[in-house]
């Protein structure tokens, strides 16, 4: 302690690590002219270039540096905090220097990568952008970390696989957790599918062992048909109100916070047919007929890849399709002979089984509460009517068949010996679906003969990719957390922190981060999990010494800052002065920002340090 | 305006007789604009080299003094980048900044700069290459704008540093901090207010108080005459008179000897530079 205090009236020593990433920024940046330079800046007395800083030679060189040169300051020019600072900062630590006193400058994703054809430029700029570091590390001054007591008990929002994974993760390391799921049931998407790929095993049955267990859990409790409807605090500390319908809500302190609210499929209206003709349905909607046994008898069946995604409606690729589509292409032909009994005992007569109208209406009603839940009302839907038919073939229109994964290339291959014809078509000539009379087609363009060909079809399947829940927005905002464009949740780094959040405390796993298959979503769920109970097995979080501070002396009570808080994190002190809940201060700056006296700033984001830092841009280099 | 028309037709050098290169300031918050440029650069979308940015953690931490003390100290351009509305990681934050950016640009155009030289962009963290257009259009339309005369013109540097003196005027700040909820939540008898009104009110405050600290940066140190003021600063003499009356009765400037029969101002020092 009392070294870390004398810190701050020492004269400040900096050290300067300035990093080549390899060639990353080696490549396209004169970084030894930059580490000349940064020698002459102000209170440095050291600097130095590394082919990789935050490798271990890089660190060792850091921590050897702080004892050598009796360093007091640290900067390393290398790639973002966003990622590395932590690193960078538990070096400093270890070499007995408070975190605060390091500084990063971003020279990589800021500078090099972004200016990668005028080096002179790129070392100008860096030589700035490092001359700003030590304009602000000159200010820097030591802090310390409040410790916050960590809830040891969990909240998982969505009883799919993923979220029941996490839940019993989290039991199981002895937790106890909330499991939270709208619907009556627990299973999520996964009780729409009739059989899974690669273990042919009935998708009901694949997951009623992990139900079971989940359910017989001690340290689970299932909230079903619930919602989260408020959540306040902060890591280790979140009060939660869960909501139930027809019941009371019921109130919970957790600890951490594990998002896996799934997704739903694309419906794609106006899109071949869909909604308009009978027995165009979706991929989602053919395995929940195959799944009732109530499939019509079919002569000819078209499946039709990357409906609405990769650029027709949404950008992205759903991943799972092509595998799913294979799947379902090698049941129609296996089961041909038993096409009604799939997933039946051999023997069932296909004939016998009617057509239960039972089954339509479940699918017409799904559709209507799906297009109800994305309005918010109650729509409207024409009933699907499905024909009979003789005999079987399927032909899957494709763009590319993309079977990722070790295992399903070989299905693939399956699926074409098995006499599963695969189309190309390209987005020039999409594939068309009409009605000629009672008969549904699809005139296609054959890529390979490049003829314009028709096809009579019996059901036309539509791969849709997935999409995020139309109430992603509300628990986005609810919970702090960013929701990315195509209304999947935001991890905290793509490929660094992928089931983090960029808050502290709340993480996200399965399908409401993108499209995944079920392997995925468990591998996520287990991650996702491990990520939640560090926090509460450790006991305590350090919180960021990021917070407001008030100047008594300054202040003059107008309570501007308490209005402007978003998280009540400010209140009038028995003096009358506004006084700052460190605990519930996320830092943001908006009091200090407001204070009409400038009588608040923000520990380590000062407006000394700042106006430093900025203004050192405009200073020309020595 | 002119300030611009002015700068096209002028030789472009920097204050060494190079080619002249816009300055820019970048305030970046740390969860969607810094993280969007971030993506940028992984994902090698290529801007012009004449960006500094400093990571904040939220736009909403930008004060106008801030912004306007770049401006005093001869930046070309300052550009803000924070979270999309209602996506802010602070919930609120951006809601904030689009109000005091509102004021920094008012408090610019009262100065005599261009209010464009100050940008406010909303960038996310997944829109890398939007980062690189915005850095991009933004260094053009600065360059066009020509370089920042602040450090050459001293009557505009006494306004540049006039605006910023009044960044941090009390009422500016009190009237901008409670905007926003005035707006959105009401008063304290539940009225919401009418924004065109409340912006009214607030352009000719920040106008009064530009005017009251120009005053005070231009009889520092050096009294003028309520005429001579009114020259400078393009105000009629009556309404610099009401504004002394004001800064005597705050006791920000005295009497200082008559000139012929003609009093002049200075501005009272306490304690010495800030």
């Amino acid at each position: 302690m009392a070294e870390k205090k004398s810190e701050q009236k020492e004269k400040p020593r900096i050290g300067v690590y300035i990093c080549h990433c390899g060639s990353n920024i080696g490549g396209f940046v004169d970084v030894p002219t930059v580490a000349e330079y940064a020698k002459t800046l102000p209170d440095v007395v050291y600097a130095t270039d590394n082919l990789y800083t935050c490798a271990e030679d890089g660190l060792s060189n850091i921590r050897e540096g702080i004892r050598k040169h009796n360093l007091n300051r640290v900067i390393v020019a290398s790639c973002t905090p966003r990622t590395h600072a932590p690193l960078f900062q538990a070096t400093c630590e270890s070499a007995g220097l408070n975190k605060y006193m390091f500084t990063f400058v971003n020279i990589r994703e800021h500078c090099s990568w972004v200016h990668m054809k005028e080096k002179e430029m790129a070392t100008k700029k860096a030589k700035d952008l490092i001359r700003m570091g030590v304009a602000r590390a000159r200010l820097l001054e030591p802090q310390e970390e409040t410790k916050v007591d960590v809830t040891p008990t969990g909240v998982v929002v969505g009883g799919g696989v993923s979220g029941m994974t996490a839940a019993l993760s989290i039991a199981d390391m002895g937790f106890p957790v909330h499991l939270v799921e709208r619907d009556a049931e627990l299973g999520g998407f996964v009780r729409n599918l009739n059989n899974l790929y690669v273990t042919e095993k009935s998708a009901s049955e694949t997951i009623k062992p992990l139900i079971e267990k989940v359910k017989a859990h001690k340290n689970i409790k299932i909230h079903l048909n619930s919602t989260l409807k408020s959540v306040e605090g902060f890591i280790g500390n979140y009060d939660i109100v869960i909501g139930t319908k027809g019941a009371e809500d019921t109130k919970a302190k957790v600890g951490t916070i594990v998002v896996a609210i799934g997704a739903l499929e694309f419906m794609p209206e106006g899109l071949y047919g869909y909604n308009q003709y009978p027995n165009v349905v979706t991929l989602t909607e053919f395995e929940i007929l195959c799944k009732k046994k109530t499939l019509p008898k079919l002569k000819n069946v078209a499946f039709i890849q990357c409906v609405g995604s990769r650029g027709q409606v949404k950008t992205y690729c759903s991943r799972i399709c092509c595998n799913v589509a294979i799947k379902n292409a090698i049941n129609i032909v296996d089961n041909y002979e038993n096409m009604l009994g799939l997933m039946e005992k051999a023997g069932t007569v296909v004939d016998k089984i009617p057509v239960e109208k039972k089954a339509t209406d479940e699918i017409m009603e799904r559709r209507r509460r799906r297009r109800g839940r994305e309005r918010g009302e109650e729509g409207e839907a024409e009933e699907v009517k499905l024909g009979p038919s003789e005999k079987i073939e399927v032909t899957v229109f494709n763009r590319d068949i993309m079977a990722y994964g070790v295992d399903h290339e070989l299905t693939y291959n399956k699926a074409r010996e098995k006499r599963v014809k695969f189309v190309r078509y390209t987005t020039d000539h999409l594939p068309k679906v009409y009605m000629e009379g009672n008969q549904l087609m699809i005139a296609y363009f054959h890529e390979t003969l490049k003829l314009e060909r028709t096809m009579p079809v019996d059901m036309v399947v539509l791969s849709t990719p997935m999409i995020g829940q139309p109430d992603a927005g509300e628990l986005s905002q609810l919970l702090k957390v960013p929701l990315g464009q195509e209304g999947f949740f935001l991890e905290a780094h793509v490929k660094l922190r992928p089931v983090d959040f960029a808050t502290d405390g709340i993480y996200v796993c399965g399908t409401c981060r993108g499209p995944a298959d079920i392997t995925e979503c468990a591998t996520q769920a287990a991650a996702a999990a491990s990520r939640a109970a560090i926090p509460m097995a450790k006991g305590y979080v350090q919180a960021e010494a990021l917070t407001s501070v008030v100047d008594e002396n300054k202040c003059s009570g107008c309570g501007t800052c308490i209005q402007v808080c978003p998280y009540g994190a400010l209140r009038k002190n028995d003096k009358g002065f506004a006084e700052v809940i460190v605990a519930a201060c996320k830092g943001c700056g908006c009091c200090g920002a407001t204070c009409p006296e400038c009588a608040i700033t923000m520990t380590n984001y000062t407006d000394a340090q700042l106006m430093a830092e900025a203004r050192a841009a405009l200073e020309e280099e020595v | 305006m002119a300030e611009a028309q002015h700068a096209i037709s002028e030789v472009k050098h920097d204050e060494k007789g190079g080619v002249w290169e816009p300055k820019l300031v970048g305030f970046l918050c740390n969860w969607c604009s810094y993280a969007g440029a971030d993506l940028c650069g992984v994902s090698r979308y290529q801007y012009p080299t004449n960006i500094r940015s400093v990571r904040v953690m939220c736009s909403t931490r930008i004060s106008p003094h801030l912004v306007l003390d770049l401006f005093k100290a001869g930046a070309d351009g300052v550009l803000l980048g924070g979270c999309h509305l209602n996506d802010c990681h602070y919930i609120t934050g951006n809601f904030h900044t689009e109000k005091r950016v509102r004021l920094m640009k008012k408090l610019l155009e009262d100065a005599g700069v261009d209010p464009t030289r100050l940008r406010l962009e909303w960038v996310s963290a997944s829109e890398g290459e939007k980062f690189s257009k915005v850095v991009t259009e933004f260094t053009e339309q600065v360059r066009k704008l020509g370089p920042s005369k602040v450090k050459k013109d001293e009557t505009l540097k006494a306004k540049v540093t006039a605006a910023d003196d009044a960044s941090v005027a009390f009422r500016l700040k009190a009237l901008v901090g409670k905007e926003f909820n005035l707006e959105t939540k009401g008063n304290v008898y539940n009225n919401l207010l009418n924004k065109v009104e409340f912006e009214k009110l607030i352009d000719a405050a920040t106008l009064d108080e530009f005017e009251r600290s120009l005053i005070l940066v231009l009889a520092k140190g050096k009294p003028r005459s309520v005429k001579e003021l009114g020259k400078i600063m393009e105000v009629p003499t009556d309404k610099v008179l009401r504004h002394i009356v004001v800064l005597r009765q705050k006791n920000l400037i005295s009497m200082d000897h008559p000139e012929g029969f003609t009093p002049t101002y200075k501005t009272i020092e306490i304690g010495g530079e800030q």
